[in-house]
């Protein structure tokens, strides 16, 4: 028997209402990731340079005619091209910037085109440490040629061209994506009309290189690590990761923060008189899952050549260390913005972008913001980061002639 | 649009780069760009009120007025406009120094403590003054420096600080000549157009 309109209806209903449970109608929904594979050489700034490189991408909203609406974004340390949406239905969380991208969000879908990728040296599909090296049938592990952040540049610049995008309508990063959104302006001033720069610096501080020498030398002192070729031989130093991103992510947050999350609560155990059982703060429990989680999703010669990028990055090198002339020589303008708690990249480096972009006469937006969820706040909602990010995005891209304004 | 704003409109060279201290939601400065096709850029410490200025595409600063402006190079700017912020800053003489060395010009208005009727409150009932336009406590509000139109020429003065024109707004319209005629007593808002005093 043929089933009824209204058994139809209840279906197609039932279809529907899974559907907008997965996804709120602000989500970008399910999407899928590509490769994209670039046989042409890549020079490096170290004077290396790789025959041809592979680079995982992720896109939302569809490219307009003139290519005018593509906006970059750039991932930070740990993350990777899954920026919003989810791979399968059932993921249990979104990508790493769902907040900000989607349709109706500050980077509206609905306008934009946007770009991610994972960054070459990176883990999660890009050409990396854990890649074969053609030249020897091997994965390259410690061999993988140290890349800086202008590498990631040149490589999302053959990405660009072969997209179609002479100029970026933006492009967008925090933290270390911010570094990398930076570089764009400074490296192909004519690619960017606006550069997004969130929590992020000049440069690192020697504080900042000392975090990540301490990160490097608890992986390099797992004793599963070999030098760095633990993949040919089957293990993989997930104490020395864990640690690493134990360290990491204590300085991602503020101390007022911590304290408001987490206080002096236990996790486990009892501080009473005849309790034996072993007691675990909030804190501790927290950290360790974070450190767990990451050292079986991430691979560690990516982590110790990422850091290193990041210590090595200095947007002024090629102009001598002089910040203004380095705002000098680009074409962008500028959204920068800081959090108050965030003591890893404070807010007094990006007043040092925003005073060089001044003193260049470079036109320039900035913020600080008020929280105290430290260095991670770019990632999260907090108070009035959204409505300011949105809008600033209303002058980015394609803009609504007279007559669709009227 | 505040009446002291309509007054320095015309004083603002078309095309020419403004910086607004203290730009609130950025309609002056929205009006300028689209009227006379300025440049500009402003400073507000209130977020929301700069998230406004964003959202009208202007480039907006989130800094104190009293933090001196080092940031700012010399002649950075055709004309510096500070509407109604003066009597706001803790330090007001430091703020006219670093206005007439970032711009070419400055405007400043401020409300005019010497009118008439603030004078009158005072003499007549003994107290500070509280007004439609003004309508703060002594103990809780932001204006904690508030000057005559003689104070701020005096100031002006010491300050090296030459006044190209002068402008004032009354009551009302048909109140504005009297205050011309004789501005310590019948402005209300008092506006200057100043800059650094040639040297000799």
């Amino acid at each position: 028997m043929l089933p009824s309109l209204s058994d139809c209806r209840r279906n197609w209903s039932w279809v529907f209402k899974t559907m907008s449970e997965a996804f709120p109608i602000d989500s970008v929904g399910l999407v899928s990731p590509f490769l994209e594979v670039f046989d042409e050489p890549l020079p490096l700034s170290s004077g290396d340079s790789l025959i041809g490189f592979e680079l995982m991408v992720e896109t939302y909203g569809e490219l307009n005619d003139d290519a005018s609406n593509a906006i970059l974004v750039c991932h930070a340390l740990s993350g990777n091209h899954h920026a919003a949406g989810k791979h399968q239905v059932d993921d249990r969380k979104s990508g790493w910037w769902d907040l900000v991208i989607g349709p109706g969000k500050p980077i509206d879908t609905n306008r934009f085109y946007v770009v991610s990728t994972n960054n070459i040296g990176g883990c999660d599909g890009s050409t990396g440490p854990s890649a074969i090296n053609p030249a020897t049938g091997d994965p390259w592990g410690p061999n993988f040629p140290q890349l800086g952040v202008s590498d990631w540049v040149r490589s999302q610049k053959c990405l660009a061209d072969r997209l179609g995008i002479q100029c970026w309508a933006a492009v967008v990063g925090g933290s270390l994506g911010g570094m990398q959104a930076l570089q764009w302006a400074v490296d192909y001033p004519d690619a960017v009309a606006h550069c997004l720069v969130f929590a992020s610096a000049p440069g690192l501080t020697a504080q900042n290189i000392a975090f990540n020498e301490i990160a490097r030398h608890a992986i390099i002192s797992d004793p599963e690590w070999h030098q760095g070729h633990y993949q040919v031989e089957g293990k993989i130093p997930t104490r020395g990761l864990a640690l690493a991103r134990m360290l990491g992510h204590l300085t991602y947050m503020s101390a007022d923060g911590m304290s408001d999350r987490f206080g002096r609560e236990l996790r486990e155990g009892s501080f009473e008189q005849d309790s034996t059982a072993e007691v675990v703060f909030q804190v501790e429990s927290y950290l360790r899952h974070q450190g767990g989680q990451f050292s079986t999703r991430f691979d560690a010669n990516t982590y110790v050549l990422m850091t290193r990028a990041l210590d090595y990055f200095d947007i002024a090198q090629r102009f001598n260390g002089d910040l203004t002339a380095t705002m000098a020589a680009t074409q962008a303008e500028f959204f920068i913005l800081s959090f108050s708690s965030d003591w890893r990249f404070s807010p007094v480096r990006s007043q040092e972008l925003v005073d060089a972009a001044l003193a260049a006469g470079r036109p320039v937006t900035y913020a600080e913001l008020e929280t105290d969820e430290g260095h991670d706040a770019f990632l999260l909602d907090v108070p009035g980061y959204l409505p300011l990010l949105q809008a600033y995005m209303t002058r980015v891209g394609p803009q609504p002639t007279l007559e669709q304004a009227h | 649009m505040r009446l002291d704003l309509t007054h320095i409109k015309q004083w603002i060279p078309r095309h020419s780069k403004v910086l607004d201290l203290g730009c609130g939601d950025g309609e002056f400065l929205r009006l300028l760009r689209d009227e006379r096709g300025i440049i500009g850029t402003g400073i507000e410490i209130d977020l929301a009120q700069l998230s406004a200025a964003v959202a009208r595409g202007l480039n907006v600063l989130q800094q104190d007025l009293d933090s001196g402006l080092p940031n700012f190079p010399d002649n950075s700017f055709d004309t510096v406009v500070m509407a109604h912020a003066l009597q706001a800053l803790h330090h007001p003489h430091r703020a006219l120094e670093n206005i007439v060395r970032i711009g070419s010009e400055a405007i400043v208005t401020f409300p005019n403590f010497g009118h008439w009727r603030c004078r009158l409150h005072l003499g007549l009932f003994g107290q500070m003054p509280v007004s439609r336009v003004m309508p703060y406590s002594w103990y809780d509000t932001p204006n904690i420096h508030f000057c005559t139109v003689k104070d701020f020429e005096t100031l002006c003065d010491q300050l090296n600080i030459e006044i190209v024109a002068q402008d004032v707004v009354g009551v009302d319209q048909r109140d504005t000549w009297l205050a011309r005629l004789w501005p310590n007593l019948f402005a209300v808002t008092a506006i200057f157009r100043i800059r650094r005093r040639q040297q000799r």
